[in-house]
């Protein structure tokens, strides 16, 4: 029970197929409550397949999944209560204002008074001059973070990120890091996805790596720059050379949080 | 069924409502499209129809009418496409919510669009001359079958909204829907229909459906034809029903 209540997230052997196509072959990882656990991976890796079955979307083909001490197959009614997931396109309503999409989830996630959530949640992100507005006329960054500002709301334990900053500027991504950050710091468990390296250097405080659906390593930054076996320089070729440029140059001034321009001042 | 499944598809219907009143556009084109069929019979084939009616825009309204929820519905499977596409489909499906009134919700808000459209076109009608001497009970009987109709085409509309690869795909499905008044009493009476088709017509739901509307606005008896287009309304629904679902709970777990 002990074990339960450290961690937040428990996965052993899932598997998952679509049709002929074997996605996940056997993924164990577990995530400490109040971390952040980075899950990096190129695309196709099955990172989303991952998150959508922590998040109850799908079922897996074998293994077990706790999430906040909840089976994901047999309480899943639970699991929902317990997370919440931004998915890889920002999940907001087009048409509505940025208010009326924070007061809708408010509403179906039961709670009283919508509105001062939203007014509450609208400054906390910095939304509060553009709450009224149509989300349609929001920029990248700000519909990122109006959809992580949903996700927030009723303070669910655990939240999922997929790929919180694809597509974004860096001043947007750097956006993102900090709300993310806020939130661990508050005590939130959150799970992210990303095909960035740098991202998962910035935020988490564990690492693994998702690759043709085995986690191949998982330790934090320091343990995992320690592996680079030869052997799997074979294997991945190209990324272990690109990710050891690519964690100097941000490694080195990655301390401002300005990560994403960095490669171009080292280069000057 | 869900604690929360009556409070979460009414917060649920406010949205896809909201997402209406924002774009009146979809209401106005489907309106517009069977207003204009309309406008063509009457005044360009309408004088060379010989229906055995007075007036060609009473004998054409129920008709149109099918048109116009056939072609409203497309908007339906649209609408569930595009949040299927967006992501906030996922985000309320891992929400502690009745996963059903998802559903629901759109299917209630087609509901309303439709309604809509349909008094629209039948102001329309009443510019251009349609005239009924119908009762309360005559009236609410037409609405009834109306209703019914929405709904059976609704939930097919689904099943496009739910499993289609594009948008285009979503929608094409009611083309044929469109079209299949005209294989009817529809336009113009089926007797003069050669035998195979005479038979299809004769036998295929539009056509029951529109006799009996249009009996309903001319204080005619409606004899069976009610009760036939009852049968085949609330067998499409169901049936329609049905494959949606079993489409959804494949499509959410």
């Amino acid at each position: 029970m002990t074990t339960q209540q450290a961690h937040a997230i428990q996965v052993r052997g899932v598997e998952k197929a679509y049709k002929e196509l074997q996605v996940l072959r056997g993924v164990d990882f577990t995530v400490t409550r109040g971390s952040i656990f980075a899950l990096l991976g190129s695309n196709g890796a099955g990172k989303t397949t991952l998150v959508k079955i922590l998040s109850t979307l799908l079922k897996a083909d074998a293994g077990t999944v706790r999430v906040n001490g909840f089976d994901v197959a047999t309480q899943a009614a639970d699991v929902r209560e317990s997370i919440s997931l931004t998915g890889q396109f920002a999940a907001v309503d087009e048409i509505l204002s940025g208010r009326e999409n924070l007061v809708l989830v408010a509403r179906l996630r039961h709670l009283k008074d919508p509105g001062r959530i939203a007014d509450d949640l609208l400054a906390r992100f910095s939304l509060t001059d553009a709450g009224a507005r149509k989300v349609a006329t929001y920029s990248g960054g700000m519909r990122r973070r109006l959809d992580i500002a949903m996700s927030l709301i009723g303070n669910p334990p655990i939240v999922f990120l997929d790929e919180p900053t694809t597509g974004l500027d860096p001043q947007a991504r750097i956006e993102v890091w900090q709300a993310v950050k806020e939130l661990a710091a508050q005590g939130t468990t959150v799970l992210l996805t990303t095909q960035y390296l740098d991202e998962a250097e910035q935020l988490a405080d564990r690492i693994a790596i998702l690759h043709e659906g085995r986690i191949l390593v998982n330790g934090t930054l320091d343990e995992l720059k320690q592996l680079l076996p030869p052997a799997k320089v074979e294997y991945v070729e190209k990324q272990p050379t690109l990710e050891d440029i690519f964690l100097t140059l941000v490694g080195a001034d990655g301390k401002n949080g300005d990560a994403g321009k960095d490669p171009i001042s080292a280069r000057k | 069924m869900n604690k929360h499944f009556f409070g979460d598809t009414t917060v649920l219907l406010g949205r896809s409502l909201r997402h209406i009143t924002r774009s009146v556009d979809t209401i106005v084109t489907t309106a517009v499209m069977p207003i204009a069929m309309m406008l063509m019979f009457v005044y360009v084939f309408g004088g060379a129809i010989d229906t055995g009616s007075d007036s060609y825009v009473n004998y054409l309204l129920p008709g149109i009418l099918l048109i116009t929820v056939a072609s409203g519905i497309a908007y339906t499977a649209f609408r569930l496409f595009t949040d299927m596409q967006g992501g906030i489909f996922e985000r309320f499906q891992s929400m502690p919510i009745a996963r059903s009134s998802v559903l629901w919700a759109h299917v209630l808000t087609s509901l309303v669009a439709n309604l809509i459209s349909l008094v629209v076109v039948v102001l329309v009608a009443l510019l251009m001359g349609f005239r009924s001497g119908a009762g309360v009970l005559a009236w609410l009987s037409v609405a009834g079958i109306l209703i019914l109709f929405t709904l059976a085409l609704t939930w097919i509309a689904v099943i496009p909204g739910l499993t289609a690869k594009s948008v285009d795909g979503a929608s094409a499905f009611s083309y044929p829907l469109i079209f299949l008044p005209f294989l009817s009493s529809a336009f113009v009476p089926t007797d003069t229909m050669p035998g195979p088709l005479r038979v299809f017509a004769e036998h295929q739901p539009v056509t029951s459906i529109v006799n009996a509307v249009r009996n309903l606005f001319a204080e005619q008896p409606v004899g069976t034809d009610i009760w036939i287009a009852l049968a085949w309304c609330v067998g499409i629904l169901v049936v329609a029903y049905v494959f949606a679902m079993n489409t959804y709970r494949r499509k959410i777990s």
